[in-house]
């Protein structure tokens, strides 16, 4: 099921890929 | 008295953006439930959903899309006065975070400008369009609309994080 069907499910996504992206940039700023 | 420019696109920066992604919360977690809840209440007598779309939402998703522009637009000019714009755009060192916040935001101007905004107006009759494609036309603005609230979570991360530091 789509996650973004759902408030919660689109909220829980959002704070996932916050974390993703935020290891994957830290990596990429040397930090 | 100094003039800044800088501090001036950064204040608009953020007026324009918290009346963008304001309206974008207001549309994911108020007027979508709304509506769905009035539409389903009509036939038990309730006033249907009808104001909602005639009144309300014409002029939220006005000030939502020019608020999106004039965002984007003021965090450009920003990065570009201060010639970050390719050095955030191609994620370079420290300007990775800004960049990403960037990137993102470019991201969720596009789904505003190029699926929200003409799909809504099928879906409000702004321009005609048959049942089958206003149905097609509703999936569409709702997705893209939920793919921005997600990606809004990460955006306000990265924006905060140039000047503040990441929370991990």
């Amino acid at each position: 099921m789509n996650p973004l069907a759902s408030i919660s499910g689109t909220i829980i996504a959002g704070f996932v890929l916050a974390i993703v992206l935020g290891l994957v940039v830290k990596m990429l700023a040397g930090a | 008295m100094d003039f800044s420019l800088f501090a001036l696109e950064r204040w608009v920066h953020f007026m324009a953006g918290i009346t963008w992604i304001g309206l974008l919360y207001y549309f994911n977690f108020v007027q979508v439930p709304a509506v769905a809840e009035a539409t389903a209440d009509k036939d038990k007598g309730g006033p249907g959903p009808a104001a909602i779309t005639k009144y309300v939402a014409p002029r939220a998703l006005l000030w939502f899309r020019w608020a999106s522009l004039v965002t984007w637009f003021t965090g450009a000019f920003y990065l570009m006065g201060a010639h970050k714009f390719l050095t955030a755009f191609t994620l370079q060192g420290q300007d990775a975070y800004i960049g990403m916040g960037a990137w993102l935001g470019t991201i969720m101007l596009f789904n505003v400008w190029g699926l929200i905004w003409p799909n809504q107006k099928k879906i409000l009759g702004i321009v005609t369009a048959t049942d089958e494609e206003k149905a097609k036309a509703r999936k569409i603005a709702f997705l893209a609309s939920r793919t921005n609230t997600m990606l809004s979570i990460p955006m306000l991360m990265f924006m905060g994080s140039a000047s503040h530091g990441l929370p991990f």
